[in-house]
């Protein structure tokens, strides 16, 4: 079997990239998706507040995902469901297992587009019991919108992550009561907004730098005991709160799902834990694209729908026309900054770039310093958050003159 | 109906004796207090094979340690059970410890060991890199290997299912009559009577020896926590690596397992409870064990911890014996490390026993083989295509991490023994067991369960009583 392109994963990165690839004129192009139907973790998400940027309007998951598989299956795009990829090379040749069988695919250009997994429990080195009732909250949030199944009736909520704010007022209005959140840090890694909706106008309890110091129950959760933690994470003796609940969920973190990709030796990023990748999404393996959550974890799928057309445009060039040479310079963490999206900007491409990043803390009145080593330029933000994605616009006369490009984040009261 | 042979206890003991049983004419049904065999112990251990140097000369612990370490790479082969022989490294910081070695080298000679030697630094880091740099010696132990534990006692149970033996699961014995026959009674109300009993009951064994009016012995338990590193993780140790032993055990170690991740432990700490709870200080205490032995340890790749409690009893040594006070009644007990790789020779010596009290014959029909767990995972694209064919349930994965299809699930629902919980299903299919700890994978794999046994979502249990995975109701 050969393909122009072929799409790893048919969620909201996946689809919008086919879409974008096949109107740039690439129209051989496969998705392959795992699940029995494409929309990705969309399907579950059935509370309100997609779309508000790309589309403004006020769309449930579904209903933002049903916008993007409308417009791929108007184009007849190809979609083999049920498929999962068991292996990817760095020529390009997708092996697929499903109920029909083994097959490989050889595609002259890849878009990597598998999105993320929750950060487990198991990875927190929590003490007590390993009882039934402990989920991710994403694994919540499946059993309550698609399988019709309320987890449990007392919960306590450790991160503050979005997915976990989303379930606690999911929970909330299935009837469960929601004792508290709890966040090791002094501050949400969720948007304000789902702080605001989620947990104020509900009543629940944020207990920021708080941990949980133990888990009980035999057979099923019976408590959890939190502990608030000093500057550098370490429990308070004497600080502890006790909680009886029946089901603790974790919203501690976002991955992404990079097996593969890290197999097929594409390099990656140990910042975003994402492909490193240049302005069009390419990797540092020529013809293989990344974009949407297994690039680097969004807060919006609205920037994931952009990123992944990005990377469809350019992957329907590479495919149709093959590389092209390019001039990189890199784009580099300053002060309070975590990551730098693209870490590699082409002068070569002659185009207006969107610089993504993230910073360590929160700031209001935050200076954000551009500095390309030929200059340097600040723009100033009311608020900016770990928890939000922000983003500076570089022209290409600036990109022309940069030798890197270094984002710092400055100034401003915490 | 009457069992010639009732078996108390479903853990590797148990399920090996069952096994060992299970080649004669006799009737055996195995009596599990919980909903799955290999529910203490046998789940919750290091893996290890020991090659046998740390049993007193004389002792049983060494005449099983060894015997069953010879046995184990045969029995895995039949069972179609994980297991390497990766050898093993003491590792001395000091001349004391060097001398500590020494001991352990005459020691392990004296048992019987073959291969032993002490070797120098120059040797160990090309053995093993991540050694600590600081270790001045090591004592290479080539017959050490590693085990999937868990995989053992299911295969070993279910290869003596195949061969005829019942096995009867939440049968918690609560009563025992001891006439001429001896009634076993549950706590549910079921009975089962049989002409023999052999108490294979682990930390339980002690009650249920006091059944049968046996006080000949106490068992106690000591707590081992552990850390347990992702398969990313695979390769940075080869062989195991131990610390010199001291009076409360063998120590931290850090061992490869069969199953290609890292485990890093146990601890040890006397638990009268018998429970399986992480203390809040366990993490900073194995940590910093584990750092003492071995350089940059990839901590960050941790995908989940654990604790199992071995019991020990006071007699310092195991036993297996037929009861010193109750007729009808053979006990083993107190199968602390290096229990595990005793176990094969220990399920042998008890069945050999019981046959020639019973003056029973060896079947002719005695099946010793089982189809490996991981049978599908190692078949080349051209025979996996070929099953898919025939069931295209094994062309649909479930688990990512693990790449475990809904094939393989369905298998460890139907094949003996029988999966009938969620953790039933990931200890034989490893579905959620990767790093993502079954976040994707456990509706699907509760879907499946409850389908094969005709349950709702609600019913189904991690592992077993009061343990339902969703337990708020449909909404």
């Amino acid at each position: 079997m050969k393909r122009d392109i072929v799409i790893i994963g048919g969620g909201p990165a996946g689809l919008a990239a086919a879409v974008a690839a096949y109107d740039a004129g690439c129209k051989n192009v496969l998705v392959v998706e795992r699940e029995s139907e494409v929309g990705g973790v969309l399907k579950q998400c059935i509370h309100n507040g997609f779309g508000l940027t790309r589309f403004k309007e006020n769309l449930t998951g579904p209903e933002y995902a049903h916008k993007f598989i409308e417009e791929a299956e108007k184009r007849g795009i190809e979609m083999l469901k049920d498929t999962f990829v068991t292996e990817l090379t760095a020529d390009k040749k997708v092996t697929c297992m499903n109920q029909s069988g083994i097959f490989t695919v050889e595609a002259k250009a890849v878009i990597l587009a598998m999105g993320c997994r929750e950060r487990s429990k198991g990875a927190l080195n929590i003490a007590g019991t390993r009882p039934a009732g402990l989920f991710s909250a994403g694994t919540a949030q499946k059993y309550v919108n698609v399988k019709g199944m309320l987890p449990g009736k007392r919960v306590v909520i450790l991160g503050s992550g979005d997915i976990g704010l989303i379930m606690a007022r999911r929970l909330t209005l299935e009837g469960a009561k929601v004792l508290c959140v709890s966040e090791i840090m002094p501050y949400s890694s969720g948007l304000r907004r789902n702080i605001a909706q989620c947990l104020n106008d509900f009543g629940i309890p944020l207990y920021l730098e708080h941990t949980v110091a133990e888990i009980e129950g035999e057979g099923r959760v019976s408590g959890v005991t939190l502990v608030k933690v000093d500057e550098n994470k370490r429990p308070i003796a004497g600080t502890e709160k006790h909680f009886d609940c029946d089901t603790v969920l974790f919203s501690v973190g976002l991955i992404p799902e990079n097996e593969l990709t890290e197999r097929a030796g594409v390099a990656l990023d140990p910042r975003t834990k994402g492909a490193v990748v240049d302005g069009d999404r390419q990797t540092q393996t020529e013809g293989v694209f990344a974009c949407g959550n297994v690039l680097h974890v969004h807060d919006l799928v609205d920037f994931v729908s952009e990123e992944a057309e990005i990377a469809g445009r350019a992957a329907a060039e590479y495919a149709l026309q093959g590389g092209r040479a390019h001039a990189y310079i890199s784009a580099e963490n300053g002060e309070n900054v975590t990551y730098v999206l693209p870490q590699r900007v082409d002068k070569n491409k002659n185009a207006p770039q969107k610089l993504f990043f993230r910073v360590r803390k929160a700031f209001r009145n935050a200076v954000v310093t551009v500095d390309t080593g030929a200059r340097r330029k600040t723009v100033k933000k009311i608020a900016v958050a770990p928890g939000e994605m922000e983003s500076v616009a570089l022209s290409a006369e600036e990109i022309g003159g940069a030798e890197y490009v270094k984002i710092a984040v400055t100034g401003g009261d915490r | 109906m009457k069992y010639d042979v009732a078996i108390i206890g479903g853990g590797v003991i148990g399920a090996l004796t069952a096994r060992e049983l299970a080649r004669y004419a006799l009737s055996v049904v195995v009596l599990e207090g919980a909903a799955d065999v290999a529910a203490g112990a046998s789940k919750a251990n290091s893996g290890i094979v020991h090659a046998g140097f740390d049993a007193a000369e004389g002792s049983l612990k060494a005449r099983y340690n060894v015997a069953g370490s010879r046995m184990m790479a045969t029995v895995c082969e039949e069972l179609g059970v994980g297991y390497e022989n990766n050898g093993s490294l003491v590792l001395a910081f000091d001349e004391a410890q060097i001398g500590i070695l020494e001991t352990l080298l005459a020691r392990g000679r004296a048992n019987g060991v073959r291969d032993l030697r002490i070797i120098g630094r120059e040797e160990l880091f090309l053995r093993e890199k991540h050694a600590s740099g600081r270790a001045v010696a090591a004592l290479y132990a080539p017959t050490g290997g590693i085990v999937c534990p868990f995989e053992l006692t299911i295969a070993a149970m279910g290869n003596a299912m195949d061969n005829g033996v019942l096995l009867l699961t939440d049968f918690e014995v609560v009563r025992a009559e001891n006439g001429k026959t001896v009634t076993l009674h549950a706590a549910d109300g079921r009975a089962v009577s049989a002409g023999y009993v052999v108490n294979c009951a682990g930390a339980g064994a002690e009650k249920i020896a006091r059944l049968f009016g046996d006080d000949s012995f106490t068992v106690g338990a000591r707590k081992g926590e552990y850390i347990l590193l992702d398969s990313a993780a695979k390769g940075f140790v080869k062989s195991t690596i131990f610390s010199v032993p001291t009076a409360a055990g063998k120590g931290v170690l850090v061992t490869p397992t069969a199953d290609g991740n890292i485990l890093i432990g146990p601890t040890s700490v006397e638990e009268p409870d018998f429970s399986t709870a992480i203390r809040r200080g366990a993490f900073g205490e194995i940590i910093e064990k584990a750092r003492a032995i071995c350089d940059g340890i990839p901590f960050g790749e941790t995908i989940t911890s654990f604790a199992g409690v071995r019991a020990y009893c006071d007699r310092h040594d195991f036993i297996v014996e037929e009861s010193r006070k109750a007729e009808n009644l053979f006990n083993t007990a107190g199968i602390e490390s290096p229990g595990l790789t005793s176990a094969p020779a220990i399920g042998k010596a008890v069945a050999e026993k019981i046959a020639a009290r019973f003056g029973a014959e060896k079947k002719k029909d005695f099946n010793p083989k089982r189809r490996a767990f991981s049978w599908f995972r190692k078949l080349g694209a051209a025979e996996k295509n070929a099953v898919i064919a025939e069931d295209p349930a094994y062309g649909k994965i479930v688990c990512r991490c693990e790449s475990v299809t809904l094939g393989e699930i369905v298998n460890a629902i139907r094949q003996n023994p029988p999966a009938r919980t969620l953790d039933g299903v990931k200890l034989r299919t490893r579905a959620g067991m990767g790093r993502c700890q079954s976040g994707f994978c456990q509706p699907a794999t509760l879907e499946t369960i409850a389908k094969e046994y005709g349950l709702s979502l609600g019913e189904v249990t991690k592992n077993g009583k009061n343990s339902a995975i969703v337990s708020g109701g449909a909404i």
